[in-house]
């Protein structure tokens, strides 16, 4: 009777800790988590372009994770991205006339919204909304204007460092 | 001569083989309504394949998931990518390795033990006795290890899979120093629920119908002596590693 009573806890406590395990899973490590970390208020920024930024994309300061992107929608009307962003209550002291821009985390990495602090004694509200903005470098325009601007056919007028510059290094 | 003869039987053989398994299957889904009766044999039975596999399952998977840790971390940073460690063995784990592996191991682990277990009751005329006292041994016997593995498969390679994140996490963020922010984020935000986390389990589920039918058919089937049960037990885990492999192609074509 022991026996038996031992393994149907064994397996109770087997089935739970699968289930369990699938719990984590499903909730931890996928795009259901990360939905709400304590609380946040919300701003609003204006982009032309957002290139690839994603919802969920995080907010940084200085480098440091601030809040995550809550929707990014085309605004009907003025036809840019509206990306609204909520931040952490922890953090209610950026000054109003600080700027956002969208920075590519390295070479390939996934892009976020970083936020350079201004130097206003007022500071953002609950909906406020980042004045200056900063959009998305986009790779291929950069190549495009490389390609325009690199070519031999330029005017000299137009670039200040003539590709002859290069050999003064050695 | 004799030869080719010999060749054309072996063919046969394993046609007849399939064939059998394919029929007593059949056999086996007629009798689990009858073997719920016997429900704490099925409770039984998981806990004999499943808890108990427990241990060894949850070594592998925190050890798979170490060596995928170093490995991608090697890989990624010649790309300068080492920030998608956390997506890339998540999404390897989830989709593939936690499924096939955690299948791999059970058909060692469980399938061989339940092979010889019906083996040797077939060896020792338990499952003619059985059906002598009117007690179905399909229901009895076959159907609630059938059930066990079904059950269990899908929970150990949960299990695997956490632990797996987990080691990975321990060489890529403890070890190595990547940064255990970017480490989740990057995860969270590229594994969906179902279309990677329940395909997985999905997987699962199919790997473990197919790993324990093939040890109870083994087992069911084996000739009465101990050279048959030990032929049986490896056959198990021939075609049960086998078989999980080619399935695996298949479903993945599919729920891609």
């Amino acid at each position: 009777m022991t026996q038996r009573r031992s393994y149907q806890i064994g397996t109770g406590l087997f089935i739970l800790l699968g289930f369990a395990a699938l719990a984590y899973l499903a909730t931890q490590t996928t795009s259901v988590a990360n939905f709400r970390q304590g609380p946040s208020y919300v701003l609003e920024a204006r982009f032309t372009n957002i290139g690839q930024l994603k919802l969920r994309a995080p907010v940084k300061l200085a480098g440091v994770r601030i809040g995550s992107v809550e929707s990014i929608e085309l605004d009907p009307t003025r036809l840019d991205a509206r990306v609204r962003v909520s931040i952490d209550k922890r953090y209610d002291e950026l000054p109003d006339d600080s700027s956002a821009a969208i920075f590519t985390s390295g070479l390939l990495g996934d892009q976020y919204v970083g936020i350079q602090p201004g130097g206003s004694p007022d500071m953002f509200e609950d909906g406020g909304e980042f004045v200056l903005t900063q959009s998305s470098m986009q790779l291929e325009d950069l190549i495009g204007k490389f390609l325009v601007n690199g070519s031999p056919e330029r005017k000299p007028a137009d670039d200040p460092t003539p590709p002859e510059a290069p050999a003064n290094h050695q | 001569m004799s030869g080719r003869a010999q060749k054309g039987s072996a063919l046969l053989d394993a046609l007849a083989q399939v064939g059998a398994c394919a029929l007593f299957l059949l056999q086996l889904l007629r009798a689990v309504p009858a073997s719920l009766r016997h429900f704490r044999e099925t409770v039984r039975q998981v806990w004999f394949v499943g808890a108990m596999s427990l241990v060894i399952i949850m070594t592998c998977g925190l050890f798979v998931g170490m060596v995928l840790g170093l490995q991608l971390y090697y890989v990624l940073s010649i790309f300068g990518g080492t920030a998608a460690l956390g997506s890339v063995v998540s999404l390897s784990l989830y989709r593939e390795l936690g499924p096939v592996v955690t299948a791999l191991l059970f058909a060692g682990r469980a399938g061989t033990s339940v092979t010889a277990e019906i083996g040797l009751m077939r060896a020792t005329d338990q499952l003619s006795a059985m059906e002598m006292m009117a007690v179905d041994p399909l229901a009895y016997v076959a159907a609630p290890r059938f059930l066990a593995g079904i059950v269990a498969m899908p929970l150990l390679a949960c299990v695997f899979n956490a632990l797996g994140i987990f080691g990975a996490h321990l060489v890529g963020v403890t070890w190595l120093g990547l940064d255990n922010g970017t480490f989740w984020s990057n995860m969270t935000s590229s594994v969906d629920v179902w279309k990677d986390v329940v395909n997985g389990v999905w997987k699962s589920v199919a790997f473990g119908a197919v790993v324990s039918l093939i040890a109870v058919f083994q087992g069911y089937t084996t000739p009465p002596t101990s050279e048959g049960v030990a032929y049986a037990t490896t056959r198990t885990v021939v075609f049960s590693s086998i078989v999980v492999l080619a399935l695996d192609f298949v479903m993945t074509a599919f729920l891609m």
